[in-house]
């Protein structure tokens, strides 16, 4: 027993003995995840201090002005609300259900694989092929235009995948014993579904909603010719026109509109920044919030 | 006393071709308490869980036989099983309250009905509750989680709630193999007075369960049903060597 | 008493039955429609520009040079040099998360990486034109900042997320057990982490770089944004320090301006479909690795 450590360490007598290794090969690994995160923290941090000058009363609440080099961008943070809200209205319910069947009904075939090699590629599809489909199915087949309509049902097939996921996750971690005890007394699989199953992954299910529409909020290139709108000085009035939303117009402002000041740019990024980050704080509060009161 | 189940020749293979129940032919009298008992693996939960149909839900690759309840085969495929689990109600082993309050729990097969008079729903919790002898304890926090029950206590919410249903038979899956001495008497207490009302199939949790609450009794090994009968002759004069060894607690 | 219940609950329930069904198939319905539509407007483009003339080192729409190549070799570049960032950041922080850090560290560094994950491409790009560029090209003394180089740095960041959150999964399917006998015989957890756990999880990994690949290849406003939009064939490795042109970037920039159904118009869709049939093979390679991986999970345990 006491010889095998000195056996060990006398084979590694060049200096590199294994616990030596361990240490350079730990601090590697913290060097690397130091230099992942600090980028992002440093991102957040520049972002914050040189946006929160620009955000006053007036910029969140007025129309741009002069070519959009002054004013607010009212219309913008209108926009991407409504997309989103859009987003949702198409992709919840749709994507809810489909998670619904791959987890409760759906049996173990080649059906069901293929459906899982269809959400996958959904996954997996260039947010700018969206765009391009949604051009070709909804502003010209379909005749809806480049409106608020076309750019939220094409929001919403790209989130689908996500919704789906989080869906069937977050059935799946309900315990069968559930569903056994309530088909027990007489329900049926729908009525035990409803009942029972949904209410309990109605927490992961809202998390994985959230995180899918945040996507949706951030996202420019599905958009740029569904719907999206370079300049608007009005708000939108049905869900046939056009819109200008945040991303779009970040990308306006920084690459097609030659002396913008640096601060519209910076407040513009700031909102977009607070709005998909709140979703996603809110999405974090859910999930541990119905962690820590989970009674299974 | 009448049958309430007759089963004949009941065959059952599991998906993995388990068989799990070989060739059993057996009668359930009303208003008794039968037992189902043997080693594990036996076929016993498999047996009870047929006799309402739950077995649906498992990977059952084939079925023959039949199992008549009240002279009707309740393995065709025209039983409509909904009714049918309200009539044949079950509590598992392990204590598997809903994740609802103590109240809903128990009300929850008549609100599945579509039961939305709040007298009848009261009464028919009242009544659960007293029945299944957890009535006192928790009548003044029925809107606490079912979880915050002891485990005997839930097991008792679970009874609660099947008898809430009124159902004419209770099947018993082990029901007291989770809990400690004191709630595993209170529940055999419980079950002599509930087969007047009600017909008791109980896989019990060991043979000595099974020797004090049987009326009548059924001896499963390895999938085959040995023995049944009335308590006197299984448990003082079988006429099977495997039964008297398992009994005298040779194996098992 | 119940009759009128028993009558209507198995009613309702086929009916919305019949719903969820029919939307547990509507992802096969759209993945088809989405191949459908590509290829109804991006077929006519093989006609009436030309195989041949496609796949020439020429794109310049306006005067009707429609050589795709160096598109795709502008996303190739930037993809490959997305991956030389972020491959040994995101695995490396993986392994961190799942074998070293302790949990304090990784209840900050998660969140973080999730915040990433969550960053839309338009505001990297954004404090890539204002931030990064302008650094880049005063530091390695180019003409302009905006690069290959800068798309690479800016998508590595962007596949990250996906890399962490996957491989760090795969890592943390590894059973205990493995570890445990690992150490059982002397090995230090370096030793275990590189002999045995990294090993076991490979195919996860494998999946991980795949589908962050995946993602690099198919993001659009980053790149767009900061690759300078050079629609030129790269000659050697200093293609790297120059402008390029990704597909998706293309496709982002000029789809504006078509006309419906011209050839200028048909050619950016049949660019959607190689798009759309890398990003297949990409998923499909990566779910049949882990699916096979799966398989081997339960024969050993069974």
């Amino acid at each position: 027993m006491n010889e095998r450590p000195m056996m060990l360490s006398s084979v590694n007598r060049q200096g590199l003995t294994p616990r030596r290794v361990q240490q350079l090969g730990y601090g590697l690994l913290r060097l690397i995840s130091l230099i992942t995160v600090l980028p992002i923290f440093l991102v957040v941090v520049y972002i914050v201090v040189r946006g929160v000058p620009s955000i006053d009363w007036e910029f969140l609440t007025a129309m741009p002005r002069e070519g959009m080099r002054a004013g607010g961008i009212l219309p913008a943070i209108i926009g991407t609300v409504y997309l989103t809200l859009g987003t949702a209205v198409f992709a919840v319910p749709l994507g809810v259900a489909a998670g619904v069947y791959i987890a409760e009904y759906a049996a173990d075939n080649a059906w069901t694989r293929l459906i899982r090699i269809a959400i996958i590629n959904l996954a997996g599809i260039p947010s700018v092929v969206y765009g391009l489909f949604g051009f070709g199915l909804f502003v010209i087949f379909l005749g809806f235009g480049t409106s608020i309509l076309a750019a939220s049902l094409t929001l919403a097939i790209m989130t689908l995948p996500v919704i789906i996921s989080t869906t069937e996750e977050a059935l799946r971690s309900v315990p069968q014993s559930f569903r056994v005890v309530s088909i027990s007394l007489g329900a049926t699989r729908w009525q035990t579904i409803w009942r029972v199953v949904l209410p309990q992954a109605l927490p992961g299910i809202l998390t994985g909603v959230i995180l899918g529409l945040e996507r949706a909020a951030g996202e420019t290139a599905p958009i740029l010719f569904t719907g999206a709108a370079f300049f608007l000085p009005r708000l939108p009035q049905s869900p046939l026109d056009a819109t200008m939303a945040l991303p779009y117009h970040i990308f306006v402002i920084s690459t097609q509109v030659p002396g913008m000041p640096v601060q519209i740019q910076f407040g513009t990024v700031l909102v977009l920044l607070v709005f998909v980050l709140g979703m996603n704080l809110v999405a974090t509060l859910i999930r541990s919030r119905a962690r820590a009161r989970r009674e299974w | 006393m009448s049958d309430i189940f007759e089963i004949e020749d009941l065959r059952l293979t599991y998906s993995d071709n388990n068989e799990s129940l070989r060739g059993v032919s057996m009668r359930i009298p009303e208003h008794a308490i039968t037992v189902l008992f043997g080693p594990a693996g036996g076929g016993k939960s498999t047996l009870l869980r047929v006799l309402n149909r739950l077995n649906d839900l498992a990977d059952v690759k084939q079925v023959s036989g039949r199992v008549l309840f009240h002279g009707q085969d309740l393995l065709s495929p025209t039983v409509d099983v909904v009714e049918l689990r309200r009539k044949v109600g079950i509590v598992f082993s392990r204590p598997a309250p809903l994740p609802l309050s103590i109240y809903e729990n128990v009300c929850y097969g008549l609100r599945i009905m579509g039961e939305r008079r709040k007298a009848r729903l009261d009464e028919a919790v009242e009544r659960g509750l007293r029945q299944a002898m957890l009535w006192e304890e928790v009548y003044d926090r029925l809107d606490a989680s079912g979880f915050a029950l002891s485990g005997g206590q839930q097991q008792r919410l679970c009874l609660a709630r099947t008898l809430a249903l009124q159902p004419e038979v209770v099947l018993l899956d082990e029901p007291t193999s989770a809990l400690d001495p004191i709630s595993t008497a209170r529940i055999e207490e419980m079950m002599q007075t509930l087969k007047d009302v009600y017909t008791i199939v109980i896989a019990p949790h060991n043979v000595q369960q099974a020797a004090r609450v049987a009326d009548q009794a059924a001896f499963f090994l390895q999938g085959e049903l040995i023995e049944w009968g009335d308590r006197g002759q299984i448990f003082v004069r079988p006429r099977d060597r495997r039964t008297q060894e398992y009994i005298e607690g040779r194996f098992g | 008493m119940t009759r009128q219940t028993k009558q209507t609950a198995p009613q309702q329930d086929r009916l919305v039955t019949l719903l969820i069904r029919l939307s547990g198939y509507s992802s096969i319905l759209l993945v088809t429609l989405i191949f459908i539509f590509l290829m109804k407007e991006g077929l006519p483009a093989l006609a009436d520009v030309g195989i041949g003339e496609l796949f020439t080192d020429r794109w310049y729409p306006i005067e009707g040079y429609f050589g795709i190549l160096p598109l795709i070799s502008g996303s190739l570049i930037v993809t490959l040099g997305a991956m030389l960032v972020s491959v040994p950041l995101g695995v490396g922080t993986a392994i961190y998360l799942s074998e070293v850090a302790p949990s304090s560290t990784r209840e900050v560094v998660k969140p973080l990486v999730e915040v990433l994950a969550g960053l839309p491409s338009v505001v990297l790009g954004f404090l890539g034109i204002i931030a990064a560029a302008p650094l880049l090209r005063r530091l390695l003394d180019l003409p302009t900042g905006l690069t290959a180089f800068a798309g690479a740095l800016l998508l590595g960041l962007i596949a990250i997320p996906t890399i962490v959150s996957i491989a760090e999964d795969a890592l943390n399917t590894v059973p205990a057990a493995y570890r445990q006998a690992a150490l059982a015989v002397g090995a230090t957890p370096w030793q275990t982490i590189w002999g045995v756990t990294l090993p076991a999880a490979r195919s996860g990994v494998l999946t991980a770089v795949m589908l962050g690949m995946g993602r690099a290849l198919g993001e659009t406003m980053a790149v767009m944004m900061v690759t300078g939009n050079a629609p030129t064939l790269p000659h050697g490795l200093d293609a790297l320090f120059m402008p390029v042109r990704t597909m998706t970037a293309t496709i982002a920039s000029e789809m504006g301006e078509v006309a419906t159904g011209s050839a200028h118009y048909q050619v950016l869709f049949l660019i959607g479909i190689v798009l759309f049939l890398f990003s297949l093979v990409v998923n499909v390679l990566a779910s049949s690795v882990s699916f096979r991986q799966r398989k081997r999970a339960e024969r050993l345990l069974s």
